[in-house]
């Protein structure tokens, strides 16, 4: 009825929104943003930020809004599987927990107590490493890692050795005061919203946001520069800029000398043994050049008149440089000069020439001055608190080439030449780091470490200092089964769980009983060679009949491709039925302000016949009679599964994985007694817990005696030492005089070369190795992907309204080369490496690097799998380039070697070549039919609903 | 056909989106879609949600363009849209049953779901696209500024503001009173220039965009466009002893 005249009719403007508001913490990605879980009769009604929370201060993305569909998914496995058909054939049968716990019980029992190594433990994006990696070492395996040598271990590894920190969970730009921030190939998923949160701010306060990406997206779009750089050069960039900020002595000279090892006196004695070392004292202490006494001291020394250059022979007759002048040697190379690197970074030297500039007025023209007066860890008083305002952050991007981990190192060496480390302005670490330059803790995992029936003495990862350190067995041979730790990936911070199906295919270096996984989907796209690897996860021994991996568990909320290859499936549930704790003993949330960490709790009541993970491999160890998981009567410890274990655990006396709310009465922070009513208090506060680091403890953290003595009563360090941060990369230096045959430990002859090369003390950028052998003619293009800011790795194919906004991905193309080729948007192309090819549709791109053509990640999904119609366009049309990526370099001296970093082993999955060719339209009308064999649907799933008509637990859910 | 208010409305609230910092995450478009499908126009539908054409009703969808300037690189610049909630709002006048609507007291364009037959008309009038059929009701279904959110007194006070505005990560998204001068609002598109969207329609919307501020593309500040070698005769590090020694 038209009714002009009063228009405004009643509607219900105060109706509550929901019964009941619980907190807890998003897992739909890596950011883990506190949110509030809105309940009406029972149902999610809906999923908001929460306002109080340090990471995303009531700001929620897209898949966090997007949590009600994955709840609601039709992909959640129901009940135990056991495999009745041949692998991948999809034929389970369910069975109940208890045969479930038994199958696995007995498999690894009988490993435990003959070779532990058979087992493989992979975990992949989990939050719970500080389990993870504990459970693996009382179980007494060294063979552990999470995801992390398929994602950023370059970045975090390159952090560590260097400043003792690195980005995301280790720092994060000071928004507050920086005028120019340098955004490096970002994956759009780590600390998503803090970023957002931070380049509106720099927006607001007119800051110059400069993005270094192939791609102008996201982001990018946003910057007020997009430098769209060729993949793979990143390092080349940085370490060019450095020479322009060296050459016009832009540089923080009294930065350097106070608080790195610049002033320390390299020992110049080609060929000898100690050639590169720093030169010590008797007690160890390494020696500067006093230019006022005209001799060698102890550092810190008096560091008002240190020599940076110049040549020094000590009363030893030992002959001298300091590392200073090392280094600034090195950049001063031509081969950094903004003409030598324009044609390969695609940057114009105009461009560097202006950047340089840029940063050196940022940087050193009227920065942030306050007076006050500090002392440093080295006793040192310091007057004032001088800022250095440029921030970077970098991600993914520079990290996952074959040079990540020299490239991420070259941008710390750029942020301690302008001396922008933890300084208004600047990036600022946040707790528990800075940690010592590396971490002190070593991996275990040695040959005599490995003993039946017994736990490693320590965790399976951690940080080497030199090839004695290695886990190589009695022949040199790798001691792990990804190899990490051996002279293949010395660094491996955090393994290379990229390697685990390949190795253990081959049985090099051994055949390994069971393959243990935890919600990483190596069967599909957290793998290179992705058809490879789903061929070795079937091949079976043909002697025997067995298969080559005799057996594989699987741990999972969802039907990931990976489930479809398990002999054994456990279910997990999802985000909002559970217990978790976000750790300060795994991946921190806190930021540069203060320490945080938070807890989840079990939001819905469980529907189906699922167990939390956790709390199923605290049953398993206790089942397996691990010492950290039974009382000495032989019952389980933590019999209340996960939420017991993080009230009760105790890593240190007083350290346990929550540090808030501890001691009995919950007054204490960081160290405490246990308090049994934890959970409570936690919940009580929103579910996370945030303690602010006094404000004079908030700058030069590394060595500021006032952050020091915070951080030992919190317990995040042992003694309260201070860090010095590494210009000069001295550990690299003696992995290089072992390949230069030096020491007990060398190197196997194919090996040498390449370590004296890459383990380098000195900043340096070399070729992708892929480039090396790549016939540029053949494949001209560079092949990288991105994580859309909406979607989190394969999970969300299965949620309705993401699927909606990223359903089939297409492969973006530069205007020039899709010119050339004749291709259109939508036009189907083959992409083709020298490994493989993939069908996908193309889009043409203005906003690109020339020679780089990229897509969405994990979008392409096989027929069948995550419970979608097999005609799904994440089927049909959607595509990995994974299969293009070899996941083995070409041929050398007769063996292959890892398509990784030859330092930390991380995957070099960005360095993919290849090139692009119109389909003909024979081959189109192929690729648009589509009709590949489809994955089944396992038992407990049922037919997906049509039509989703959900209210909010108004009325009925879906129907 | 359906009238429009009288008199204007003494309100006109609205959103002033910020194309300068707007990234394209789609975060209010979900979270628009999680908050409405348990709101006002619950549901909003979604047909073969798990199928080979997935397709549902949102009142909010983020598109990105790819634009070249003359001088300078290609940019993409990310475009939320929603119901602009206008005040010549042909989507009313053109609604035979007298289901769209706009509201004396805020301005705010709304469908009363129980007079819609879902003819459609209201979409084709609108210039923007703004309006969504409902693909499982087969009702229409738009913005409503979340409008049980903003007056709702079982929410705190800064709870109050439509679903799209709270969570946005980058702070993209604004919600006020435009016909107060003096609203926060007002004063953000008065000092960033604040557009209306195609204002040679006629339509006079209530929303306004910022536009992207210009972007520095080359120097900041004082900055040369290059560094002068600190020394060009004395060795590359020369300027060191200069430094240390004074």
């Amino acid at each position: 009825m038209p009714d002009g005249a009063s228009p405004d009719r009643p509607i219900d403007l105060s109706r509550a929104p929901s019964d009941e508001i619980k907190p807890s913490t998003c897992y739909m990605c890596a950011c883990r943003c506190g949110i509030r879980v809105h309940l009406k009769n029972g149902q999610l009604r809906y999923i908001e930020g929460n306002p109080d929370h340090p990471v995303n201060r009531g700001v929620l993305c897209a898949k966090g809004s997007a949590g009600i569909m994955n709840q609601l998914s039709p992909a959640k496995l129901a009940k135990p599987l056991k495999r009745t058909g041949e692998r991948g054939s999809g034929e389970f049968e369910e069975i109940e927990w208890k045969e479930a716990l038994e199958i696995a019980t007995n498999r690894l029992s009988k490993i435990r107590k003959s070779d532990p190594k058979k087992l493989a433990f992979f975990t992949g994006r989990d939050q719970s490493q500080g389990l993870t990696g504990w459970w693996a070492s009382q179980f007494g395996t060294p063979n552990h890692a999470a995801h992390g040598g398929f994602c950023s271990v370059n970045m975090a590894a390159a952090g560590l050795y260097t400043l003792g920190g690195a980005f995301w969970e280790f720092g994060e730009p000071d928004w507050e005061q920086t005028k120019l921030f340098l955004l490096f190939g970002v994956a759009e998923d780590h600390d998503s919203n803090p970023i957002k949160l931070g380049l509106a701010r720099l927006k607001e306060r007119g800051a110059k946001i400069v993005s270094i990406n192939p791609v102008r997206s996201g982001y990018s779009a946003i910057a007020d520069e997009w430098i769209g750089i060729t993949p793979g050069s990143d390092g080349l960039f940085v370490l060019s800029l450095c020479r322009e900020l060296l050459r016009a002595g832009k540089v923080d000279i009294d930065f350097l000398a106070l608080f790195s090892n610049a002033a320390h006196l390299a020992i110049d004695n080609p060929g000898g043994g100690d050639h590169g070392l720093l030169a010590r004292n008797e007690e160890g202490a390494p020696l500067i050049w006093d230019r006022r006494s005209n001799s060698p001291v102890a550092f810190p020394g008096d560091c008002a008149a240190p020599a940076m250059q110049g040549s020094f022979t000590l009363p030893d007759g030992r002959k001298t440089v300091p590392a200073f002048e090392l280094v600034a040697r090195r950049l001063d190379e031509d081969s950094y000069a903004p003409e030598a690197i324009a044609e390969r970074t695609g940057v114009k030297p105009e461009i560097i020439r202006r950047l340089a500039a840029e940063i050196a007025e940022a940087a050193f023209v009227n920065p942030p001055i306050r007076d006050e007066l500090w002392e440093d860890a080295w006793g040192r008083e310091q007057r004032q608190v001088i800022g250095r305002p440029v921030a970077v952050h970098a991600m993914r991007g520079v990290s996952a080439h074959a040079n990540g981990f020299h490239s991420c190192r070259a941008i710390h060496i750029l942020q301690l030449l302008i001396g922008a480390i933890d300084r208004p302005g600047s990036w600022r670490y946040k707790p528990p780091f800075p940690r010592p330059t590396p971490p002190g803790q070593k991996p275990t995992g040695k040959p005599h470490q490995v003993v039946p029936g017994k736990p490693l003495p320590g965790p399976p990862l951690g940080f080497v200092t030199g090839p004695e350190d290695l886990l190589l067995s009695e022949d040199g041979s790798p001691q792990r089964i990804d190899k990490a730790y051996s002279w293949e990936a010395p660094v491996a911070a955090h393994g290379l769980m990229h390697m685990v199906i390949a190795n253990a295919w081959r049985g090099d270096p051994y055949p390994i009983d069971t393959l243990f996984m935890y919600m990483a989907n190596m069967a599909w796209n957290s793998t290179m060679n992705t058809g490879g690897v789903i061929d070795m996860l079937t091949d079976k021994n043909p002697a025997t009949g067995e298969y080559k991996i005799p057996f594989i568990i699987y741990a999972d909320a969802f039907a990931a491709e990976t489930v479809y290859y398990a002999d054994l499936v456990l279910p997990d549930t999802t985000y909002l039925e559970r217990w978790d704790c976000i750790s300060l003993l795994d991946r921190p949330i806190c930021d540069a302000h203060s320490a945080a960490d938070a807890i989840r709790q079990p939001v819905l009541r469980l529907d189906r016949d699922v167990r939390p993970f956790q709390s199923v491999l605290l049953d398993l160890g206790a089942r397996l009679g691990l010492p950290g998981m039974v009382k000495e009567d032989g019952s389980p410890r933590y019999p209340g599964g996960y939420a017991d274990y993080i009230v009760n655990h105790e890593r240190k006396p007083g350290i346990g994985p929550l540090a808030g709310f501890r001691g009995t009465d919950g007054q204490s922070h960081g160290r405490g007694a246990v308090n049994p009513q934890q959970l409570e208090r936690y919940i009580e506060n929103g579910c996370f817990w945030r303690a602010p680091i006094p404000e004079e403890a908030q700058h030069h953290r590394f060595a500021n005696q006032a952050y020091l003595d915070w951080a030992l009563d919190m317990g995040f360090i042992e003694r309260p030492a201070p860090i010095l941060l590494q210009f000069y990369g001295e550990i690299f230096q003696r992995f290089r005089l072992a390949a230069e045959g030096h020491g007990a430990i060398q190197p196997p002859e194919n090996l040498r070369a390449r370590i004296a090369r890459v383990f380098d003390p000195l900043p340096l950028w070399y070729p992708p190795f892929e480039d090396e052998s790549n016939d540029d003619a053949a494949y001209p293009l560079h092949g990288v992907t991105q994580r859309p800011m909406a979607m989190y790795h394969s999970w969300h194919s299965q949620n309705a309204w993401l699927r909606q906004i990223h359903g089939a991905n297409r492969l973006y193309i530069p205007e020039a080369v899709a010119a050339a080729e004749g291709i259109a948007d939508e036009d189907w192309v083959w992409a083709e490496s020298r490994h493989g090819r993939v069908k996908a549709q193309a889009r043409v791109m203005q906003a690109l690097n020339d020679k780089t053509v990229w897509t969405w990640n994990a979008i392409g999904k096989r027929a069948g799998a995550w419970n979608l119609d097999p005609r799904a366009p994440e089927a049909t049309k959607g595509f990995l380039l994974n299969h293009l990526i070899d996941d083995l370099l070409p041929e050398q001296g007769g063996y292959r070697f890892s398509n990784s970093d030859p330092i930390t082993g991380q995957a070099a999955w960005y360095d993919l070549r290849l090139r692009v060719r119109k389909m003909s339209d024979a081959e189109t009308l192929e690729a648009e039919r589509a009709d590949g064999a489809a994955l089944p649907r396992p038992p407990g799933l049922q037919p997906p609903p049509g039509r989703l008509l959900y209210r909010g637990g108004e009325e009925g859910a879906a129907s | 056909m359906t009238s429009l208010p009288r008199y204007p409305s003494e309100k006109k609230l609205g959103l002033v989106i910020d194309l300068d910092t707007c990234v394209g995450c789609q975060a209010c478009v979900v979270n628009c879609k999680e908050w409405n499908t348990g709101g006002y126009p619950a549901p909003l539908s979604d047909i073969d949600a798990y199928g080979a054409a997935p397709q549902g009703a949102w009142l909010n969808r983020v598109h990105a363009f790819e634009v070249e300037p003359k001088d300078g690189n290609p940019q993409i610049v990310h475009f939320p849209k929603s119901c602009l909630h206008c005040e010549d709002a042909a989507c009313v006048t053109v609604c035979p049953t007298g289901a769209s609507y706009k509201r004396q007291a805020d301005g705010i364009v709304l469908v009363d779901e129980d007079r819609c037959m879902g003819c459609g008309l209201c979409a084709w009038a609108c210039p923007y696209g703004a309006r969504e059929m409902d693909p499982g009701v087969g009702v229409m279904k738009k913005c409503t500024l979340c409008i049980d959110r903003i007056y709702n007194e079982a929410l705190s006070e800064e709870e109050r503001q439509p679903a799209c505005v709270r969570t946005c990560p980058t702070r993209a998204r604004h919600f006020g009173d435009l016909a107060d001068p003096d609203s926060d609002i007002s004063k953000l598109v008065a000092a960033r220039g604040g557009m209306d969207l195609m204002p040679e329609m006629g339509y006079r919307p209530t929303n306004k965009y910022l536009p992207p501020r210009a972007r520095r593309e080359g120097r900041t500040g004082e900055a040369p466009r290059a560094l002068e070698p600190a020394n060009p005769e004395g060795g590359f590090l020369a300027w060191l002893d200069r430094l240390l020694s004074d």
